[in-house]
């Protein structure tokens, strides 16, 4: 993340990428809308949903509790973990417990949150993606490029050939050959495992609920056909009732992928009993802090806890859609990445991310959750400058802090203002030449013609017609 | 009705011809244009860099030159700038005073168009235009301030003009401030995929409310040699009039 800008260069130099970059965060945008049309009460569901998380949000403490008993009354074992390496431990400790090395795993961004494939890794356990777009991602051997679609940024062509190198696919199989050479390999993963891992979109506090949504099916094969299921949640996921799921329900695969409703919906509560033997025997819930109460703490930037992952923010934004989400260096990319990893991370770390926007605002009108993007990037924006102070900022950011205290310097008072402009006058018609190549003006000058100032300004002309 | 006149920094310095197209419009429309040439920059590119302070400091002189004026509204042909002013209130949490007052500005500030069509109500424009172009909505007028219908509206009774819709037009066009500057190559990359839509309408110009984005989008076509131009909502109802 400390590398935004020369990784957004490396990828608008990879005209692959665009162009399937461009053709995925387009498709996404209009079947939204498309799915919209039909969904006419859209923005009272926003508000609806957004109430529920500020009131959970409110009163976390007490709905994770009630989560935390309710769950552990149907026979779920409940986990607290304050910080990601915790979590890894949690999760390690219990694949041991369990006596495998084998795992099989649904999409979940949390996990990729503390990298726990990783810390299953050096402690033997092989834990294999079964989300097609993810396990291609693991294959490739890079990290998810969106949070809903993680290979969107592949092509057909370059799946096939790394499936042809990693599994022996023939070189020229079509994509319903390339799902079915995948199937047979995550099948034989699927019956060898001795514990599913998982994520979860919703907790349900009174219930002690899980809710996973998914297209594939693998998500519930991942939490009912291996002995032990361990779902790694953050704790910002909980909401109060089985009746609140109803507006998400109707918000999140609208938002994400342009679904009026994901093809599976798991509703998890609790292992089998010994009246009911569907689902494993064992049912582990890890609640993740790894800096949410951290951020629950910010009364500005709280709002971002509410977001519940549709991803439609990323497919919106004019950024996202030139540079991708590898550009980001973080987890979570797009608009709420580089709102939450700031957050999450580290301001320090992530100082770039909140200025790599427009601030046009497109974010903001596809949150399902109406969280005010821009006004949190302004914020942080902020934030980040405050920070620049208080340590000894590079010289291009102390460079900046004078610029602009000379430029309010002279935009406070008619005549500084009268003096200002004049002297730009002159610059601009002796220099104009040298001038656009030095910064700042020597950005605009990349790609851009410079525009030139007036021979005579408004005011001057306004003054003379009297 | 009496209106003050905000041109905004880059209208006076850069394209003076908005300001006279504004002021003429104004008048047209039944307005008497007051122009307080106290007037600076309302504080955007501060704001949104991260520096509230300076931006307050701004904020705090466009209040007070408003009050001075006595005008019953103020008027800007920038929806961004316009959006600005609209936010004061929210840089003045610790000033509750200024906050008032602040209030009192923003709910008697107007964006040019809105101005026309919802204020005035107006049914004609002064100006000619032949030729074909297509509507960019501009970022900060669309999503803060709701601008979407009115300079569609007007375009449509400038005669001799065909009003085309661009592909994507509610998309940015990729300035953002000091954005484009921080990030030029990316900006660049938005800018093309609007001139992608601006050539895939093959419209004469392109117009919009903002003259920030449209010296980008200018800047832009002409670095690519595109015939194309970028012209302020304002430019082109009252083209062809003396201002």
């Amino acid at each position: 993340m400390e590398n935004f800008a020369a990784n957004a260069l490396a990828a608008l130099a990879n005209p692959i990428q665009r162009e399937a970059l461009h053709k995925a965060t387009t498709t996404f945008a209009e079947r939204r809308l498309g799915v919209l049309l039909r969904a006419p009460n859209w923005q009272d569901w926003r508000t609806h949903a957004r109430a529920i998380k500020d009131h959970t949000l409110e009163h976390l403490d007490y709905y994770l509790q009630q989560f935390a008993n309710n769950a552990a009354a149907r026979g779920c074992v409940v986990h607290w973990a304050a910080t990601g390496d915790d979590a890894n431990r949690i999760v390690t400790e219990i694949t041991k417990a369990a006596n495998t090395t084998a795992a099989v795993k649904s999409k979940s961004m949390t996990t990729e949150e503390i990298h726990l494939n990783e810390a299953l890794a050096k402690a033997g356990v092989d834990a294999v993606e079964t989300d097609l777009g993810e396990w291609i991602i693991q294959l490739a051997g890079e990290v998810p490029f969106h949070i809903v679609v993680p290979a969107i940024h592949k092509t057909r062509a370059q799946i096939g050939q790394l499936l042809h190198e990693k599994i022996g696919v023939a070189k020229d199989a079509s994509a319903a050959e390339l799902t079915a050479a995948a199937r047979v390999v995550l099948r034989e993963k699927f019956a060898a495992a001795g514990i599913g891992i998982s994520g979860g979109n919703f907790l349900i506090a009174e219930t002690g609920s899980l809710l996973i949504l998914e297209n594939e099916g693998n998500a519930r094969l991942c939490t009912s056909l291996p002995r032990v299921h361990v779902a790694v949640v953050g704790i910002e996921k909980v909401i109060p009732r089985n009746a609140d799921l109803d507006v998400f329900l109707k918000l999140l695969p609208r938002s994400g992928t342009g679904q009026d409703l994901t093809t599976y919906q798991s509703l998890l509560t609790g292992p089998k009993t010994a009246a009911s033997h569907e689902g494993p025997a064992e049912i582990h819930i890890v609640l993740l802090d790894n800096g949410r109460t951290r951020m629950l703490r910010e009364p500005k930037t709280r709002q971002a806890l509410a977001c519940i992952r549709c991803g439609a923010c990323l497919n919106a934004c004019p950024v996202y859609q030139q540079v991708g989400g590898h550009a980001y260096g973080s987890v979570y990319p797009g608009p709420i990445g580089a709102v939450i990893t700031p957050q999450l991370v580290s301001l320090k770390r992530g100082k770039q991310l909140p200025f790599a926007s427009t601030l046009c605002g497109a974010c903001r009108e596809v949150c399902p959750v109406k969280i005010d993007i821009p006004e949190l990037l302004l914020h942080l924006r902020g934030e980040v400058l405050v920070g620049n102070q208080a340590a000894k900022a590079a010289a291009p950011d102390r460079l900046q802090a004078l610029g602009f205290s000379i430029w309010a310097f002279f935009m406070r008072g008619k005549r500084r203002y009268a003096f200002a402009t004049t002297l730009a006058r002159c610059c601009d018609r002796m220099f104009s030449p040298l001038l656009r190549h030095l910064p700042p003006l020597s950005g605009w000058h990349k790609g851009r013609e410079l525009p030139r100032l007036a021979k005579r300004s408004f005011r001057a002309q306004w003054r003379k017609q009297g | 009705m009496r209106v003050a006149l905000y041109v905004t920094c880059l209208v006076d310095q850069v394209w003076p011809e908005v300001g006279l197209a504004s002021a003429a419009l104004l008048r047209h429309a039944g307005c008497e244009v007051l122009f307080d040439d106290a007037q600076t920059c309302c504080g955007q590119p501060a704001c949104n860099t991260g520096y509230a302070a300076h931006g307050r400091a701004l904020a705090q002189n466009v209040i007070a030159q408003f009050e001075r004026t006595g005008a019953d509204a103020l008027v800007l042909p920038s929806g961004s700038c316009a959006a600005q002013i609209h936010h004061y209130p929210g840089l003045f949490t610790a000033m509750p005073d200024w906050q008032q007052r602040a209030t009192h500005l923003a709910e008697h500030t107007f964006e040019l168009g809105q101005f026309l069509v919802h204020q005035r109500k107006i049914k004609s424009v002064p100006g000619n235009f032949v030729g074909t172009v297509g509507w960019h909505d501009a970022c900060h007028g669309l999503r803060d301030l709701g601008i979407c219908d009115e300079p569609r509206a007007l375009l449509k009774m400038v005669p001799g003009l065909t009003l085309r819709e661009l592909p994507f037009a509610d998309a940015c066009c990729g300035f953002g401030g000091t954005f484009a500057v921080k990030y030029p190559e990316i900006s660049v990359a938005i800018a093309d995929r609007k001139v992608d839509a601006i050539a895939a309408a093959s419209v004469d110009a392109v117009v919009s409310g903002d003259v920030s984005c449209l010296m980008h989008l200018r800047g832009r076509l002409q670095r690519l040699g595109s015939k194309v131009r970028a012209l302020h909502l304002a430019e082109v109802l009252a083209a062809g009039i003396a201002t």
